[in-house]
């Protein structure tokens, strides 16, 4: 059941995104993929979630060929960057839309979506909720309802692009530990994708740095920091090790503006 | 002297504080507010509000009962019915293809995409006249396809299906250019996170694209079927102007007028002005209606 990787590449137009990327993860792992922007990262999760397609290599998960399943039979739970929340649809509707779009064969009774909502809502702590819109939240709580979206399909991995992004740094900080507990209670493999070292050293059990479409190094954080295979993990760990300190310069480069954010505003 | 005075005039001074404040910078001077308030009531009112009021008083100049019976005459009812039909018809097949052409522009990246957007806006750049003739040239007699459709007894100019034509070419834009910056604007993120939720193309279509882009559709194709009823050059050059047959309410019109029956001419013509009010008042009545909804489905 464990996450394997094998030479995936992907190249967009003449430029190449991923230059033969393998890697193997245990089920259940916590694991971040950190690397600059345009290190392939968000290329590499989008593979993994059926948004984009490897040109070759092999991904086996769960005893499937996952590469050969199309997105929407994979059930991997996508949260993305800016949401992608359904903006004409409430809180509630948009956490039972996976479950409402089934055939009617496997769909669950009305009353079971209502009840899962419910449940949801209350696992991501937001409770009442169900009857706003997303432009009625904040940037935080849209965030958690994705979440709750993403989960709502009993998905077999969770897969989070950059899922921090847009948030505050106290909102971040929050989210940050509330989403490693979570973890450890659904036991889910994840993957999240991120530029910010902290957030990948602390919440991941295992951290690929990336750059440039290729793995420098994957292990576990300790092992990170304390062997770091090459001098590009070295100074990118290095460059802002300190605790807290908000890594400024990568995430003025890697995060959207508000106005080019879809249809939610960053207030 | 100078100890008492001084004090009074700081005091004034400071009164006049708050008069000197500048204002905010996109505030304007309440002159240029008025003026301009003005200058766009003065000219709504000559070249919107004028006319039309002026073809509802004509229509009525000599009574509702000339009115009523320039309309009961058999060539005006076949002509408000032609002009129904071929907007029953060339809408729907305006809002599909329109439908089609923005969401292939707007969601997935190919070759020659900016020659389609352009390709799109021909029938906006091209001379209504110049596109009727271009139908006459392909369908009619001595055209392209003419023998062909002569052998095969199949009439297309001078009959329904070229009205047909002509309409749709004319008013194909209306619903693709009020789709096409809405549907960049919003992106492909949603259906890409329907896909991982495990919708099909056709849920994502009606559940998340649709309702998304509903109200920019309904607009367009108002707009669309507003074009359409009151198209007159292409249809003019295709239909044969024959009375009670081909002619549609705005060549029933011109024939009315060229023949001095201005009574039956502004009566026609208020009828399509009235379809046209109508349109735009079902479309505030919605907006009004669903004003929470529109709200959450746009930017802001």
């Amino acid at each position: 059941m464990s996450l394997v990787i094998e030479q995936i590449a992907k190249r967009f137009d003449r430029f190449p995104a991923l230059k033969g990327v393998s890697m193997e993860a245990p089920e259940g792992c916590f694991l971040a993929l950190l690397g600059p922007s345009g290190s392939g990262k968000t290329t590499l999760l989008r593979i993994l979630g059926g948004l984009e397609f490897a040109d070759v290599g092999h991904i086996q998960f769960a005893g499937l060929d996952w590469l050969s399943l199309p997105a929407r039979e994979r059930r991997a739970g996508f949260v993305f960057q800016q949401y992608a929340l359904f903006r004409h649809m409430t809180v509630a509707k948009n956490i039972a839309f996976g479950l409402s779009i089934r055939p009617r064969k496997t769909r669950p009774t009305r009353a079971e979506i209502a009840r899962r909502v419910e449940e949801l809502l209350a696992l991501v702590q937001l409770d009442g909720l169900g009857k706003r819109y997303p432009s009625q939240l904040s940037g935080g709580q849209r965030q958690r309802v994705a979440l709750a979206r993403a989960l709502a399909i009993e998905p077999r991995m969770l897969l989070l692009d950059e899922p921090f992004g847009a948030l505050d740094a106290k909102v971040r900080k929050d989210l940050r530990h509330w989403l490693r507990s979570l973890h450890e209670r659904l036991g889910l493999t994840t993957v999240f994708v991120t530029h910010d070292q902290d957030e990948a050293l602390e919440l991941a059990d295992m951290v690929a740095v990336m750059n440039q479409g290729r793995i420098e190094q994957i292990a576990a954080p300790s092992e990170l920091r304390a062997n770091p295979a090459s001098d590009f993990v070295a100074e990118f760990l290095g460059q802002n090790a300190a605790p807290g300190v908000v890594p400024l310069r990568t995430a003025a480069t890697r995060q959207k503006s508000p106005t080019d954010s879809r249809g939610y505003a960053t207030y | 002297m100078t100890t008492t005075t001084a004090p009074k005039m700081k005091r004034v001074a400071m009164k006049t504080i708050p008069i000197l404040r500048p204002r905010a910078p996109t505030d304007d001077h309440p002159l240029v507010k008025i003026a301009l308030s003005a200058i766009a009531v003065v000219f709504i009112g000559l070249f919107l509000f004028m006319p039309l009021l002026t073809v509802f008083s004509e229509a009525l100049a000599q009574g509702w009962r000339m009115a009523w019976d320039a309309l009961s005459e058999p060539d005006a009812i076949e002509a408000i019915k032609l002009t129904l039909l071929v907007a029953a018809i060339a809408v729907p097949l305006n809002m599909v293809f329109g439908l089609a052409a923005s969401w292939c522009i707007a969601k997935f990246d190919f070759r020659g995409k900016n020659l389609l957007i352009t390709l799109i806006d021909i029938p906006f750049s091209v001379s209504p006249v110049v596109s009727g003739l271009v139908f006459v040239l392909i369908f009619g007699l001595q055209g392209w396809l003419g023998q062909w459709l002569r052998d095969n007894d199949m009439k297309i100019i001078f009959a329904l299906p070229g009205i047909v034509l002509a309409t749709v070419f004319v008013t194909f834009p209306f619903v693709a250019r009020e789709l096409i910056p809405l549907m960049i604007d919003q992106g492909k993120d949603e259906e890409e996170a329907a896909a991982t939720l495990g919708a099909g193309g056709w849920s994502t279509f009606f559940r998340v694209t649709l309702p998304n882009i509903k109200w920019a559709l309904l607009y367009g194709v108002l707009l669309c079927n507003a074009r359409a009823m009151g198209e007159f050059g292409a249809v003019s050059v295709v239909s044969g102007h024959i009375r009670g047959l081909t002619n549609t309410m705005p060549l029933h019109v011109e024939v009315l007028y060229n023949d001095y029956q201005y009574v039956g001419a502004f009566a026609v013509a208020s009828v399509l002005a009235l379809l046209a009010l109508v349109t735009l008042l079902v479309k505030s009545v919605l907006e009004w209606q669903f004003a929470d909804e529109i709200s959450a489905t746009h930017r802001h």
